[in-house]
C-alpha cells in the first residue's frame, strides 16, 4: 500500500492544472443548480449530493485516456463530465426529459454510452458494476484494445457480496481495474466504523493480493497522481488496483434526508478542507494561474450551465406511449466487437493447448511463513511435507501460450512425479478409462441392490 | 447418422459457434480442464485455449457480471451455471443489471446463461429446482427451455446469436436419456416458436421440457382410450408462443397444462389467462394443471417420486377433462 502525496503531480501542464479546476468547479456549480431545481419541483425523483467530494470524481476520471472505460457511481457527476459529457445530459437525466440519454427511461447518472465515451450505467444496488468492468477488462484484453476501466464504491458499498466477488474476480484474471473506494464516512446513516471494522478500507486489498494506495480525497493533485500510477500499472498488466481516496458526505444521503445524525464537528472539520478552495490556493500560490483566469474559467462554466439548463428546462417529457418500447434489442444495435489483434490468435489450431492443470509448488505451509509464526504443530506438518513444502502455485492451462500468466519458478521433474494427485487429468468423462471402469463398478452395486430400492420415474 | 444425446448437441453448438465466431466465449465454475460438472465443456478448453474458455471462481455474481461486461465490448459470452439452482446467487446481476440494460439506456447485452435444471435425478432441494418463473417474470430476458436434441442443438445457437440475453434451461434428466439422430451441419432454430409434437382432436396438452415428454406418453396412453390428444411443446417461455397455444385450444376446445415447476405461479396459469382471453368462447370445459405441489424438491426416491408429474397422473387429469 502506499500513500499518495501531491507532489508528483507536478508532470501535469498548466492547461492540465486548469482543467482540474474547470471540471471541479463545474460539477459543483451544476450540482448548486439542481438543487435549486430540486426545489422548485422540476427534479422529478431524488437529488443525491456529491458536494466536498468533486475532487475524487474529477481527479480520478482525468487519468484515463479516451479508449478506456469508466462506470460512474451515484456521487460521481464529476467523472462523466471529464468522460466528455455535458451538463444538459446531467440537467436531462434528472428531469426526466426526452432529450436525456435515457429518453426519460431511467434518472440521474444511470446513463452511459458503449460506442464513443465508453461509459457504463450504474444500477442502484451497490457492488454490481466491480464484476462488470472485470468483465469489460477481460474483454477489452482479450481484443487487443490495452484499455483500462475504473469504478467508484463507497464505504457502505464495500460491504457487499459483488463487492468481494468483482474484486476476487479481477485479481485472479488480473484485470486492468481500478476501484475507487470513495470512503465518506457515511453510508446513508451509518458511520463507516459500523460498516468495516479498519482503520484503512485499503488494506481490503490484502485480501486479494492486489496493490492499493490510500489518498487524501479533497486534495484533487493527489488523487490524480495515486490514479495514474494506478491506472499505469493496470495498463501494463499488473493486475487491479484499489484506491480508498478519504473524504466526507457534506449532506445527506440525498436531498430528502438533513443528515442529523452527522456530528456537527466532523462537518465543521471537513468544511475547511473543502477541495476546492484547497486547490484554488494551490494554484495562486504556485503561480499556475492569477484572478483573471479565475474570473474567465467561472465565467465559462455560467455561461455553459445557463445554456444546458435552459435546453433541459424547454425540453418536452417523453411521449407515454416509448414507456412500452425497448425492453429488447430487435436488431435496433449492431453488435461487432473492435478487434486490435489478429483473430487467429484465438482461433484454432493456434489458440489449442494442452488442457490440464500444472502444480510445480505442492501446497502445504510454507517454509518462510512456519519460520515465523508460532503455529503448534505446524512445524512438524512442514517438516513432513519435505524441504520443497512451499505455497502451492498452481498454473492456468496453457500458460505458456497466455502470457498474461504470471510464470512459477519451473518445478522439477521429482517433484510434478511425486504428485500425482494433484495433477486432474484431463477428458475424465465417457472416455476416460478410469471413469468408465467406475461407472461400471458402480452400476454394478446398483443391480445387487435395486430389489431393494423403490423404482425409477419411466418416461 | 449415429443417434446423438442431448449433452452432445449441446456441446456441438457450442463447438460450431465457437469456431463459427471468435466473439463466442465460455465462463462458468470448472467448465475448463474438467469440462464441466455434466462434461458438456469437454475438450472446449483444448481447442479454444484459456482466453476463451475460462474457469472462475465460485462467484455467480462475478460470472454473471463479468459476461455482462464483456457483452458491452461485443462479445457473446456464454456463461455457464454448474447447476441452475445457483442463479438464486446472481438473481440482482441477472434480473438488475442485466436485463434492464438495453431498457434502462440502450445497452443490449448479447449472452446466454446457460445450466442444468430440473429434478429426476434425486439431487434434492438444491440441484434439482425449475426456477424459470423468476426470470420469465423478467422483461429484458428470453427463456428457453428445450425437451430434443434437435432443439437444445438449434435453440443455443440462435441464443449465442441473439442480442438479448437469453436464459437457457438444459434439463439434466434428458442430457443423456434423449437420443436422437440430427441432420449435420449448421441449422438453427427460431426462439419463440412452440411445436406442435403430436396432432390431436379431443383436447390439448401443453408442457415443456421433461414434461414434453410426459405429456407425449400420456397421449399415447389415451390413445389406448380413444381420446387424441394435441400435445404442444413450448420450447421458448420468453416470448410465449401464443399463437400456437391459441390455435390448437380453438381446434380441440379443451386445455391441459403439464409442467414440473410448482404450482403457484407457474407458466400454466399465464397459459390460462391468454386462453381466457384470446379463446373463452372456444373452451368447453376448465383450464387443467398437472403440476409440482407448492414445495421444494424433495430429496428421497419416494418422494421426489410424489413430487414430480408424471404419465398416469397426465393421463387421469386428461380422462376427466375429456368427459365435458
Amino acid at each position: 500500500m502506499s500513500v499518495a502525496s501531491s507532489r508528483a503531480g507536478q508532470e501535469l501542464s498548466r492547461e492540465q492544472y486548469l482543467d482540474l479546476y474547470y471540471y471541479m468547479q463545474l460539477n459543483r456549480q451544476l450540482e448548486e443548480r439542481m438543487v435549486r431545481l430540486f426545489r422548485q419541483n422540476k427534479i422529478v425523483g431524488g437529488l443525491y449530493s456529491s458536494l466536498g467530494q468533486e475532487a475524487i470524481s474529477v481527479g480520478t476520471a482525468y487519468a484515463l485516456e479516451p479508449r478506456d472505460w469508466l462506470a460512474p457511481m451515484i456521487r460521481n457527476i464529476g467523472a462523466l463530465l471529464v468522460k466528455g459529457f455535458k451538463p444538459r445530459d446531467i440537467f436531462t437525466q434528472h428531469m426526466a426529459k426526452y432529450t436525456s440519454p435515457t429518453r426519460g427511461k431511467d434518472g440521474t447518472s444511470h446513463f452511459g454510452d458503449l460506442k464513443v465515451r465508453h461509459t457504463v450505467s450504474p444500477i442502484s444496488m451497490l457492488g454490481d458494476l466491480i464484476p462488470v468492468m472485470t468483465g469489460v477488462a477481460m474483454a477489452g484484453r482479450y481484443l487487443g484494445q490495452n484499455i483500462v476501466t475504473m469504478t467508484w464504491i463507497g464505504d457502505g458499498g464495500s460491504s457487499t457480496g459483488a463487492f468481494h466477488e468483482g474484486l476476487n474476480f479481477a485479481a485472479t484474471q488480473r484485470a486492468a481495474l481500478v476501484l475507487v473506494l470513495e470512503n465518506n464516512q457515511w453510508a446513508y446513516s451509518t458511520p463507516v466504523t459500523r460498516q468495516v471494522p479498519l482503520k484503512n478500507l485499503a488494506d481490503r486489498a490484502k485480501a486479494y493480493g492486489i496493490h492499493s494506495a490510500v489518498v487524501d480525497g479533497n486534495d484533487v493533485v493527489a488523487v490524480y497522481t495515486a490514479t495514474k500510477e494506478a491506472v499505469d500499472r493496470c495498463r501494463a498488466g499488473n493486475g487491479p488496483v484499489l484506491i480508498e481516496a478519504k473524504t466526507m458526505r457534506m449532506k445527506g444521503h440525498a436531498q430528502h434526508d438533513p443528515a442529523e445524525y452527522v456530528p456537527k464537528e466532523m462537518f465543521e472539520y471537513w468544511k475547511a478542507r473543502d477541495p476546492i478552495p484547497l486547490y484554488e490556493k494551490y494554484l495562486t500560490e504556485r503561480k499556475i494561474w492569477d484572478a483573471a483566469k479565475k474570473a474567465e474559467i467561472d465565467a465559462r462554466i455560467e455561461r455553459e450551465l445557463d445554456a444546458d439548463q435552459k435546453f433541459a428546462e424547454e425540453s418536452p417529457l417523453p411521449p407515454p406511449e416509448l414507456a412500452e418500447e425497448g425492453a429488447y434489442c430487435d436488431g435496433c444495435h449492431k453488435i461487432e466487437a473492435d478487434w486490435k489483434r489478429p483473430k487467429e490468435e484465438v482461433t484454432p489450431p493456434k489458440s489449442s493447448i494442452q488442457a490440464e492443470w500444472t502444480a510445480p509448488k505442492l501446497g502445504g505451509l510454507d517454509a518462510d511463513f512456519v519460520a515465523k509464526a508460532e503455529i503448534p504443530g505446524a512445524k512438524e506438518v512442514a517438516a513432513a511435507n519435505g524441504p520443497t513444502s512451499q505455497a502451492a502455485v498452481v498454473v492456468a492451462p496453457g500458460a505458456n501460450a497466455a502470457k498474461a500468466a504470471t510464470q512459477p519458478a519451473p518445478a522439477s521433474k521429482d517433484e510434478l512425479a511425486s504428485a500425482p494427485a494433484l495433477r486432474v487429468p484431463f477428458g475424465r468423462g465417457p472416455k476416460d478409462k478410469e471413469f468408465v471402469r467406475e461407472r461400471s463398478e458402480r452400476s454394478q452395486e446398483k443391480q445387487r441392490h435395486a430389489g431393494a430400492r423403490p423404482k425409477r420415474r419411466k418416461r | 447418422m449415429a443417434a446423438i444425446t442431448m449433452l452432445e448437441g449441446i456441446r456441438q453448438a457450442l463447438f460450431e459457434e465457437m469456431d463459427r465466431d471468435p466473439a463466442v466465449v465460455a465462463l462458468g465454475e470448472d467448465i475448463g480442464v474438467y469440462g464441466g460438472a455434466f462434461k458438456v465443456s469437454e475438450g472446449l478448453l483444448a481447442r479454444f485455449g484459456p482466453e476463451r474458455v475460462i474457469d472462475t471462481p465460485i462467484s455467480e455474481t462475478a460470472i454473471v457480471g463479468a459476461a455482462c461486461g464483456m457483452s458491452y465490448l461485443g462479445l457473446r459470452p456464454v456463461a455457464e451455471m454448474q447447476f441452475i439452482d445457483f442463479i438464486a446467487c446472481c438473481f440482482n446481476q441477472v434480473t438488475n443489471f442485466v436485463a434492464k440494460s438495453h431498457y434502462r439506456w440502450g445497452a443490449p447485452v448479447p449472452m446466454v446463461l446457460r445450466g442444468p435444471s430440473g429434478g429426476g435425478v434425486h439431487g434434492g432441494p438444491f440441484h434439482s429446482a425449475n426456477p424459470e418463473m423468476y426470470f420469465v417474470h423478467t422483461p429484458g430476458l428470453k427463456v428457453i427451455y428445450p425437451s430434443t436434441v434437435y432443439d437444445a442443438k438449434g435453440l443455443l445457437k440462435s441464443a449465442i446469436r441473439d442480442n438479448n440475453p437469453v436464459l437457457f434451461f438444459e434439463h439434466k434428466f434428458l442430457y443423456r436419456r434423449v437420443k436422437d439422430e440430427i441432420p449435420a451441419g449448421d441449422f438453427t432454430v427460431p426462439i419463440g416458436k412452440a411445436a406442435v409434437r403430436r396432432e390431436g382432436r379431443d383436447l390439448t396438452i401443453i408442457s415443456y421440457a421433461a414434461m414434453a415428454h410426459t405429456a407425449l406418453e400420456a397421449a399415447e396412453l389415451l390413445a389406448k382410450e380413444g381420446i387424441e390428444a394435441e400435445v404442444i411443446d413450448l420450447r421458448t417461455l420468453l416470448p410465449l408462443d401464443r399463437e400456437t397455444i391459441l390455435n390448437s385450444v380453438k381446434k380441440t376446445n379443451k386445455l391441459l397444462i403439464v409442467h414440473e415447476d410448482t404450482r403457484t405461479g407457474g407458466i400454466a396459469g399465464e397459459i390460462a389467462a391468454i386462453v381466457c382471453e384470446g379463446a373463452f368462447e372456444d373452451l368447453d370445459g376448465p383450464i387443467v394443471r398437472v403440476t409440482a405441489p407448492d414445495t421444494p424438491v424433495p430429496y428421497s426416491p419416494p418422494l421426489e417420486e410424489r413430487f414430480l408429474p408424471n404419465a398416469e397422473k397426465v393421463v387421469a387429469a386428461a380422462r376427466e377433462l375429456a368427459k365435458y
